[in-house]
């Protein structure tokens, strides 16, 4: 279904886009199976609506809102940001939702919300992948507080100019172009703010390979893999180079939330 | 009585295997050339991967599977499925090579230090070589039977080491079905010889006259 938005230019990198059918057949989402192909082919048991997430936790007005007003409560607009997998590939996608920094405006968080929690679905009958040990299940991401309200900080309901497909994270998702992708929870029901670094998924499960930040970086490699270059879905091909990975995947104006960090050691 | 193919028909079984081996090569070959992959330079990695592990297994089931069967004749098969394990190796290594590195020999080298899952593949493919390079007839006779068998006993250790870097790459994602299921393959082909030379030595039942 069309999901109407405008371009915000300031947000629009000049990559090429990725094929719509490429970005939506090569997905990592463990709840439907851990191929590429798995979420593309189970994803449509997910049902969408009624939806509804709750926002909770260290804020002054929790709520419970359903998938139409969370639609509502801000503009939507075009991105089309950077996707680097934490795995060494990327892809350029038109995405469509607004910061997340709207949402915490309007739950007030009170001065103990030092970071923010993603909770994925993890339903058993809609979500194959949910009887399998490959990870803990719900799936839970988090970011600092001051990262979530970061205007990159996408919180999402389509792309290419259309809601979401089930297997890209419908109804809703994160988008967090500076950090792998990993990081950018998919069909959230809950999100909390929260005293504590949360207990993220990957890093629970990898702790030296998965840090609790991931940002992009090239200097930091994966213990199994070099992050330095990484290869363009659908352009990268047998006879060029990979390309260079960009530290913080080309979003320099989120370097000021890491200053005086060692981003080896918090990778 | 067992099974004991004519000469003429050992030679079509040959061919079928042959032409079967070559198979999952072409399926690749017709996968990139229809731009089926997503990412093509992934797939044919993790593919020509999984098919010297494959080649791997089948090699070593060779042995097993004549005591079990009596069916003398499929020794003649085993130089010819040892080769296309080889020959996925090959490609595998080629594709670590050629889309990793790019040709870059030295980055290579120091990748293969730094990780140990990829040390492990490449002493893994470079044991592999020996055994490639002497398993022509001529080979077999300059060697003489007793050093060339000793020579290609290698496959003991380069089975596991090949499951061993399956498993590490696995390791990140916590996904070690096929790891595990590969790792019990080749502990029982490979536990089936213990016990068989065990059974040998002590005259127990189970053990085979011919040997």
């Amino acid at each position: 279904a069309r999901l109407a938005a405008k371009r915000n230019p300031a947000f629009a990198v000049m990559d090429k886009p990725t094929e719509y059918k490429d970005a939506t057949t090569y997905n990592n989402f463990y709840e439907f199976g851990t191929d590429k192909s798995d979420p593309a082919e189970h994803a449509h048991t997910l049902r969408t609506r009624p939806w509804t997430v709750q926002i909770e936790g260290e804020v002054k007005k929790p709520l419970t809102l359903d998938i139409d007003s969370l639609l509502k409560l801000a503009p939507l607009e075009e991105r089309i940001y950077r996707l680097r997998c934490v795995e060494g590939w990327s892809m350029v996608i038109p995405w469509i939702g607004y910061s997340f920094s709207e949402l915490i405006k309007k739950v007030e968080p009170t001065g103990n919300a030092k970071y923010v929690e993603f909770t994925t679905l993890a339903d058993r009958k809609q979500m194959p992948g949910v009887g399998s040990r490959v990870l803990d299940w719900p799936y839970v991401e988090g970011l600092r507080i001051d990262e979530a309200n970061h205007p990159l900080a996408l919180l999402t309901f389509g792309m290419y100019g259309e809601v979401l497909p089930n297997q890209n994270g419908a109804p809703l998702r994160m988008v967090l172009p500076w950090k792998y992708g990993f990081k950018s929870a998919k069909s959230i029901v809950k999100i909390r703010f929260v005293r504590d670094m949360p207990r993220t998924s990957w890093n629970l499960s990898a702790p030296n390979e998965y840090g609790f930040f991931s940002n992009v970086n090239p200097n930091v490699d994966h213990p199994r893999w070099s992050q330095a270059s990484e290869r363009r879905i659908g352009e990268d091909s047998f006879f060029t180079r990979k390309r260079k990975t960009l530290m913080f995947n080309g979003y320099n104006e989120v370097a000021s939330l890491y200053s005086g960090m060692d981003l080896k050691r918090f990778f | 009585m067992a099974f004991a193919p004519t000469p003429r028909q050992l030679a079509v079984i040959k061919s079928c295997v042959f032409l079967l081996a070559l198979l999952p090569f072409f399926a690749l070959v017709y996968l990139v050339a229809t731009d089926q992959l997503v990412e093509p330079l992934q797939y044919i990695t993790r593919n020509t991967g999984s098919w010297t592990l494959y080649f791997l297994c089948i090699t070593l089931a060779v042995t097993p599977l004549r005591r079990l069967s009596g069916w003398n004749w499929l020794l003649k098969l085993r130089r010819m499925l040892g080769l296309y394990a080889f020959f996925y190796a090959l490609l595998h290594f080629t594709t670590f090579l050629w889309f990793d590195h790019f040709f870059e020999v030295q980055e290579m080298l120091k990748d293969v230090v730094k990780r140990p899952f990829i040390t492990v593949g490449f002493i893994a493919f470079v044991l592999l070589v020996p055994l490639a390079v002497t398993s022509t007839n001529g080979m077999v006779r300059r060697l003489g039977g007793k050093r060339w068998q000793l020579l290609h006993k290698l496959v003991y250790v380069i089975a596991p080491l090949g499951i061993l870097h399956f498993w590490w790459m696995r390791a990140g994602k916590s996904d070690f079905n096929k790891p595990i299921l590969f790792g019990l393959i080749v502990l029982v082909l490979l536990g089936a010889r213990v016990w068989w030379a065990r059974a040998g030595k002590t005259g127990k039942p189970g053990s085979d006259p011919r040997v």
